[in-house]
């Protein structure tokens, strides 16, 4: 084994001995990541239905702010809200300011938030606008008000059609939450940069970063690859597999 | 008081821009007729069955069922809209339609497709609908296809969902638009048959098809629609055997 690792190029145990540091890099990433894109998701939710109609102000005031968001990189909305917004003696002044704006981690979630929630109302609004018209129209001839309509028909049929999309959307968040590292946040690269400068290394933290990065995503793309498989078996062609039952 | 008819449509009109395609349509449906809606093309057929449930919005004219008027009002801008869409959803519940197209909902099963209108349009009882359905499923043939989802089916078999979805609304007047128009020829007939028995159960249907035979054997009343108004109407075995119109006769022939 000894013999195994020699042959290595790089500090085994010291990366061992930081195990723990890494596991907590783990969960800063994922609690970031995550809780962002369940509430970037649940905004998204009723500014795709904006998007999708044709209200005169809802829609282009949607449109405006999801243009701006997906038009501007993740790590200058991060720094504006991080240091752009204590610049102001309102804001810092305001009850916002302790404990929200004043905390990197917080300034992190409402940017990826922000962030996600623009790419995902335009993903779904997408999804939406796709959804067969004859099944509206069957819709629409049942009797369905517009709120049955879209909580019955199009939305359970656009979240289906918008899986395959929205697993990019997922691993882009993720990769995108590097950026937390920028504001002192300990996240996954945060601990490899961490590593690196305090025992002057070369690529053992990025390593061990890339790695973790890596194994998320493995498991990000095996999660979708059953929720495709339960969820979109009702598109598969005919006679590809035994039909499913009802989810 | 005599009955009143379980629908009837006033002078219908509907025009698209510039281009008039219901030129004042009017039809009587009595409880347990079938009246068959032929007409070449273009005619405005699918129109005139589309603005009875307000798919489309008619420009002008009256539709009843019931005896209960739907009604319209005018926007500022002119325009005739509904004066109250819930009284047209209510209506809509009462008018089920049949597509060309089928038009099930793909991401729910048959039994789902089924069970939709009268769980969530009309607050059915879950369990009670679960037994109506499993009925209907059975009458048109598909109690082992419950669970399948619409993709997984013949263009027959989804047809013949389709009419049970439409039949578990309970409704009052049925609306077909070529249900059997984009079937393979060897699928047609079950289709058929599943709307004779509905038309032998008196079932108030309207039909445009254009399957001569159905027309013909099934209807009570043939109505032909030439250019966005009737052309020519009455018993089938009238206007089959003795067609009043030039326009007609020329249409038979096409279609023979
Ligand atoms: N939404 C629409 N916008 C503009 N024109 C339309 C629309 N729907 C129908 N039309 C036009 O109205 C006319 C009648 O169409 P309709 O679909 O009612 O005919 P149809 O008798 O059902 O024909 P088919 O037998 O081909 O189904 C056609 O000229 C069609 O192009
Ligand atoms: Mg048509």
């Amino acid at each position: 084994m000894q013999a195994v690792l020699d042959l290595i190029p790089l500090d085994i145990g010291l990366i061992l001995a930081n195990f723990d540091r890494f596991m907590w890099g783990v969960w800063m990433t994922l609690n970031l990541t995550f809780l962002a894109l369940l509430c970037g998701g649940l905004l998204a939710i009723p500014m795709a239905i904006a998007r999708a109609s044709r209200h005169p102000v809802l829609n282009p005031m949607v449109w405006g702010y999801t243009y701006v968001f997906r038009g501007t990189p993740l790590l200058v909305q991060t720094f504006l809200i991080y240091f752009g917004l204590g610049q102001f003696e309102a804001v810092r002044e305001s009850w916002l300011w302790d404990p929200i704006l004043s905390s990197a981690w917080w300034c992190a979630f409402i940017a990826f938030t922000l962030n996600t929630a623009a790419y995902s109302t335009e993903l779904l609004r997408g999804a939406i606008i796709d959804t067969p018209k004859g099944e509206v129209e069957a819709a629409v001839a049942t009797g369905h008000s517009y709120a049955a309509r879209m909580r019955r028909i199009i939305l359970p049929s656009a979240f289906r059609r918008a899986i395959p999309a929205y697993s990019n959307e997922v691993i882009f968040m993720l990769h995108g939450s590097v950026v937390a590292s920028t504001i002192t946040l300990q996240d996954i690269l945060g601990v490899g940069r961490w590593l690196n400068g305090r025992y002057y290394l070369a690529y053992e933290g990025f390593i061990t970063a890339a790695l973790l990065y890596f194994l998320i995503v493995l498991a990000i793309t095996r999660l979708f690859r059953w929720l495709e498989r339960n969820y979109l078996g009702h598109l598969a062609p005919r006679d590809s597999e035994a039909p499913a039952s009802p989810q | 008081m005599a009955e009143e008819s379980a629908l009837k449509v006033q002078d219908l009109h509907k025009s698209f821009g510039a281009h008039k395609v219901i030129r004042g349509v009017s039809m009587e449906a009595q409880k347990g007729d079938v009246i068959a809606i032929l007409g070449a093309s273009g005619s405005g057929k699918s129109t005139f069955l589309r603005c009875i449930n307000l798919l489309e919005t008619p420009n002008s004219g009256d539709v009843y069922l019931a005896g209960e008027k739907i009604r319209m009002k005018k926007n500022r801008h002119g325009e005739t809209v509904p004066e109250d869409i819930r009284q047209v959803e209510r209506m809509r519940s009462r008018l089920a339609m049949v597509f060309q197209g089928f038009n099930l909902w793909t991401h729910m099963t048959v039994l789902e497709n089924v069970l939709e209108g009268p769980v969530h349009v009309q607050k059915t009882p879950k369990a009670e609908a679960r037994e109506k359905a499993a009925a209907l499923l059975a009458k048109v043939g598909l109690s082992d296809r419950a669970d399948y989802y619409p993709a997984h089916l013949s263009g027959g078999q989804q047809q013949r969902v389709a009419i049970a979805r439409a039949l578990a609304m309970d409704p009052d007047v049925m609306l077909f638009d070529e249900p059997t128009s984009a079937l393979d020829p060897e699928l047609v007939g079950e289709v058929l048959g599943v709307m004779r028995d509905l038309a032998d159960e008196a079932r108030t249907m309207l039909v445009v098809t254009h399957e001569m035979g159905f027309a013909r054997d099934v209807s009570s009343k043939t109505v032909f629609l030439h250019q966005g108004e009737v052309c020519e109407e009455g018993a089938p075995s009238k206007l089959f055997s003795n067609p009043d119109t030039e326009q007609f006769r020329a249409f038979l022939s096409r279609m023979n």
